[in-house]
């Protein structure tokens, strides 16, 4: 690039300053247009506009959509509306709000709950958008401001209507709950259809079935006076109320599994194989859902926050436990379809299992050995060196890809909000997760479910359907339809299922038998539950909470109670034609036959009216 | 003219004021420009005393509003301590910053009302695309200055790019109107580094050309919709064209004298809506009437054509462009958010300059003043 000559950059300075001109110009001729315009507006039309403003008492308002209703499969209903009354200061038009409470609190009782909430939610608020003062105004309290109203500009009175969850602790972790919107929903939500809505769902099924169960928002011209108040309605469209949801879920079912499971910590998940239907889904302990709605208090947040037990916690969908024995099954069926083993092949069990040229002994559950195990007997007696063997024969890229069919390792696609995945390990996860090499003494470990593998009981549950259906996964769901309120006609949700790879039907055959066996044989881990009504073929577990050392034995009585073993159970009954499958999580349960088992029994029990289970079980031997 | 040899152009002498026959005051040697801060506070006052009224006397948000200014006025005086030598070097980088948060924000960006556009720090969100209103123009004003003036064909093809890359992603985010905004920055510095008349008209030709496609294949339902109700406002009388209805009616309402400060019935019967942010030049027309608007858009007016000369007597070609593109994409917000409010163009969610209730934009404008302020105030 030459140095520009003295002539050069006098020519381009002269052409900048000819396009400053001629931008001057243009600015100036565009503002010009702007003035005729605004000449047209203020002088032109300024009588009809003058007419137009003074006669501007036609205000539009948005008139919200009542939320739909939830009913459980017999018509309970488990999410419902209640029409109240609140006290609401809009923020933004009162000037001194301290002496506007304390003038109201006059009128009205106000406590010191009733201004620590309004702060709580003051903070949270769209702008323009009413904060409540006080809640469930009777109708004398009612009153009694209409009379004063006025001397209250910015507060006012307003009917809506509150959910309210009836079932309260029973049904808080499946349906969640609805809170005020707050300014984090707002960036997730169409603002348009929302004006007017003060409630949103904060979680589980109300999240989830968000855009079903609002509706669509409508508008009324309304006349107002000239402070604003409304005088009387015109016209308008009205709004589309939300449509109401239809569960699978059965109300007596999910309390026949929150009796079952009583005091203890733990999460039961009964799925219909044939349609994917939750038929009951409890995580224990639970909260009282209807503290939410209206803001729950610091305190109470807190104290839910806190409490060892994770009474928020949701067990079902959201807790990843090791799945163990409860894998051995579906990995003795991988085993049987990709012929690593047949039905007679007899692997000896010492009591531990080595990989070729290593020391590190992997142990058995039984110190002694089973001795000579075929499939049918390692399922039954739960034996580890026979799965220990054949995981790692069949190696972990096998293992992984038969178990994700089962959607192991991946959200099941329930229609919840916060469904986690569970944990299904393999070479690639290792190396991305962990920067490691896979080594094959993992893959035992996978073998027997325990490690780094975590399932959620709603995993297990859904897995145990697959096992049920014979390779048929449906995905599971909790609404089955939903309806227009008073509609005699409802829309069913879509099924969404997909087929397994192609199984010889005699290797379906039996892996079912040998569960079956689970209950039926005098040697099973869960004999204690067989019904003398229907058959049921289930598998136990033990979810390990802590590793023992080489050298250690895991002793119960040594153990503190929160570093005990979960139990768990998964089954389906019956079994020439499974109408349930159920998944049972005991939290520092201890053993799955004794503890989880039982569960599984009085669930299935209610949902096909067996002979209730009697007496209480003694200990069980094995895992 | 009472000034030195370097202003040739006819430029009007009032905006000329004559600062350099008297000794250097203590503005000059802060590197403020007396005559643009004086227009630019002017319009501040003027437009907090808008929003006390548009925003129902509630002293919070002028409050709010008047800390956004300081830190926007702060930000500014930073900026003027800078010479055009360092701005000039940070172009690119500025640019490449800007370019490499949209990839960020298209990764891991919030998704809110349907359009990508923040990254979230946490405690802070932040709009990338606001960069690059500065980033775009300084970008394109680097890349002309390294040649003589008027750009040849193919450098003017290369800022063309410049443009596009960041341009595409902003619209693909999405957002029409920072797109708009972005794009005419860019394609104002290239009008003002003297782009041949006849490549204009090529231009002109070809976004004509281009329109019906972007109209059919690019755009958003609701963006489409947005040019059907300008077109015709009673076609929605609940959604967008409840806006514009309402704001025609706010300001001819007003009249030639107005109804007088916080008297305007539209704005404080809520009938207005978004009256403190996007449509409170409707407020400005209810209470001020016509008059209020004159005086108003004179203001605006001094400020542009302080720019102007600002760009006409700059030190060097990078400086020109520069001031004179940042100082002509002010003029296409104003216009953008007035012909919008007054029902001359479709509704484009674009505030008006500086007396808006809101904070993004107003920290980038008072950054590019604050490069005007350098512009002029580093010559030697």
């Amino acid at each position: 690039m030459g140095e520009p000559s003295f002539e050069d950059r006098k020519r381009e300075q002269r052409l900048v300053t000819s396009r400053a001109v001629v931008s001057g110009v243009l600015v100036i001729l565009v503002l010009s247009v702007v003035v005729l315009r605004l000449r047209y507006l203020q002088m032109d039309r300024h009588e009809h506009f003058s007419v137009l403003s003074k006669d501007n008492r036609v205000k539009i308002q948005p008139v919200p959509p009542t939320r739909g209703l939830i009913y459980d499969a017999n018509g309970v209903v488990l999410a419902d509306n209640r029409p109240t009354f609140s006290l609401e200061i809009t923020v933004e038009k009162v000037e001194d709000l301290k002496a506007t409470i304390d003038e109201l609190a006059r009128i009205i009782p106000i406590d010191d709950k009733d201004r620590a909430r309004f702060e709580r939610l003051k903070r949270q608020r769209m702008r323009f958008q009413g904060v409540p003062i006080r809640l469930n105004l009777t109708p004398s309290e009612v009153a009694r401001f209409s009379v004063d109203g006025y001397r209250f500009p910015g507060v006012d009175v307003r009917a809506e209507l509150i959910r309210i969850y009836p079932l309260s602790e029973a049904t808080a972790h499946v349906l969640g709950y609805v809170g005020r919107i707050n300014e984090r929903d707002l960036t997730q939500i169409d603002t348009g259809n929302y004006a007017g809505t003060h409630f949103i769902g904060k979680g589980g099924l109300e999240k989830a079935h968000e855009d079903v169960l609002h509706g669509r928002v409508g508008y009324q011209q309304v006349e107002v006076n000239a402070r604003g108040r409304v005088l009387r309605t015109l016209e308008g469209s009205p709004p589309t109320p939300g449509q109401d949801l239809l569960l699978y879920l059965d109300m007596a079912l999910q309390q026949s599994a929150i009796d079952a499971l009583g005091d203890r910590r733990g999460a039961v998940v009964a799925i219909d194989p044939r349609t994917g239907g939750v038929l009951a889904m409890v995580s224990k302990p639970s909260f009282n859902p209807n503290l939410f709605v209206e803001g729950i208090s610091q305190a109470d947040y807190e104290a839910l926050l806190h409490s060892l037990d994770k009474p928020l916690f949701d067990r079902a969908a959201r807790g990843q436990y090791p799945p163990g024995s409860t894998v051995k099954p579906f990995i003795g069926l991988g085993g049987l379809n990709a012929n690593f083993i047949t039905p007679k092949k007899i692997t000896f069990c010492p009591g531990h299992f080595s990989l070729p040229g290593q020391s590190h002994r992997f142990r058995c559950w039984k110190r002694t050995g089973h001795g000579s195990t075929n499939l049918e007997k390692a399922i039954v007696e739960s034996c580890d060196v026979y799965f220990y063997d054949l995981a790692s024969r069949m190696g972990i890229d096998r293992l992984y890809g038969f178990l994700s069919q089962f959607s192991f390792g991946e959200r099941t696609g329930i229609d919840l909000s916060g469904e986690l995945p569970g944990l299904l390990p393999s070479r690639e996860w290792k190396q991305r997760v962990r920067k490691q090499a896979w080594y094959p003494g993992e893959t035992l470990i996978v073998g027997i479910g325990q490690g780094s593998f975590l399932a959620t009981p709603l995993q297990l549950a859904a897995a145990t359907a697959t096992m049920a259906n014979r390779g048929h996964f449906i995905q599971p769901r909790l609404a089955r339809a939903s309806r227009f309120p008073g509609a005699d006609t409802e829309s069913q949700f879509p099924l969404v299922s997909r087929q397994m790879e192609t199984i010889d039907s005699h290797h379906w055959d039996e892996v079912i038998k040998d569960m079956a066996q689970v209950v039926e044989s005098p040697r099973g881990t869960a004999k204690r539950i067989r019904s003398p009504d229907y058959r049921i073929a289930g598998k136990t577990g033990t979810s390990q909470v802590f590793t023992i050392g080489q050298k250690e034995t895991y002793d119960e009585s040594k153990v503190s109670d929160r570093m005990r073993d979960h139990a768990l159970f998964v089954a389906f009954a019956p079994v020439e034609d499974p109408r349930i499958a159920v998944a049972v999580l005991v939290e520092n349960g201890g053993h799955g036959g004794s503890d989880a088992a039982p569960v599984a029994r009085r669930v299935i029990d209610a949902y096909l009216g067996g002979t209730p289970l009697a007496g209480p079980v003694e200990a069980s031997d094995g895992d | 003219m009472a000034t030195k040899p370097i202003s040739t152009g006819a430029i009007p002498s009032g905006f000329d004021l004559d600062l350099e026959a008297a000794p250097p005051s203590i503005l000059r040697r802060l590197h403020l420009d007396p005559p643009l801060l004086l227009g630019l506070l002017a319009l501040c006052g003027f437009g907090l005393l808008v929003l006390y009224s548009a925003g129902d006397r509630n002293p919070l948000i002028v409050e709010r509003q008047l800390l956004r200014l300081s830190l926007a006025f702060g930000f500014m005086c930073g900026v003027a301590q800078l010479s055009p030598v360092t701005l000039r070097n940070w172009s690119m980088p500025l640019y490449f910053l800007g370019v490499l948060m949209l990839i960020a924000v298209m990764l891991f960006g919030d998704i809110g009302k349907g359009a990508q556009r923040w990254l979230d720090f946490g405690f802070l969100r932040f709009q990338p695309s606001e960069i690059l209103k500065l980033g775009v123009p300084m970008a394109v004003a680097w890349l002309l200055s390294m040649r003589p003036l008027p750009p040849r064909l193919s450098w003017t093809f290369l800022a063309v790019i410049l443009i596009l890359i960041p341009v595409l992603m902003i619209a693909e985010q999405p957002d029409l109107g920072t797109s708009l905004l972005v794009t005419s920055a860019g394609i104002l510095v290239l009008f003002m580094a003297g782009l041949r008349w006849r490549i204009i008209l090529a231009l002109a030709v070809l976004i004509a050309a281009i329109a019906p496609l972007v109209w059919f294949f690019a755009m958003h339902d609701y963006q489409r919709a947005r040019v059907l109700t300008f077109l015709n406002p009673e076609s929605d009388p609940l959604g967008t064209g409840y806006h514009i209805i309402q704001s025609q009616i706010a300001i001819g309402s007003g009249g030639i004298s107005g109804k007088g400060w916080l008297n305007g019935t539209q704005s404080h019967l809520e009938f207005l809506p978004e009256r403190h942010t996007d449509f409170i030049f409707a407020v400005i027309g209810e209470e001020f009437g016509l008059t209020g608007i004159l005086a108003l858009l004179v203001l605006y007016l001094f400020i542009i054509l302080r720019g102007l000369v600002i760009a006409a007597r700059a030190a060097d070609n990078y400086g020109r462009i520069l001031a004179g593109g940042l100082t002509l994409v002010f003029f296409v917000y104003l216009f953008v958010n007035v012909g919008m409010v007054t029902g001359l163009l479709p509704v484009v969610g674009v505030p008006l300059p500086l007396i808006s209730y809101g904070g993004t934009s107003m920290v980038t404008l008072m950054a590019g003043f604050g490069m005007l302020m350098s512009i002029e105030t580093h010559k030697k």
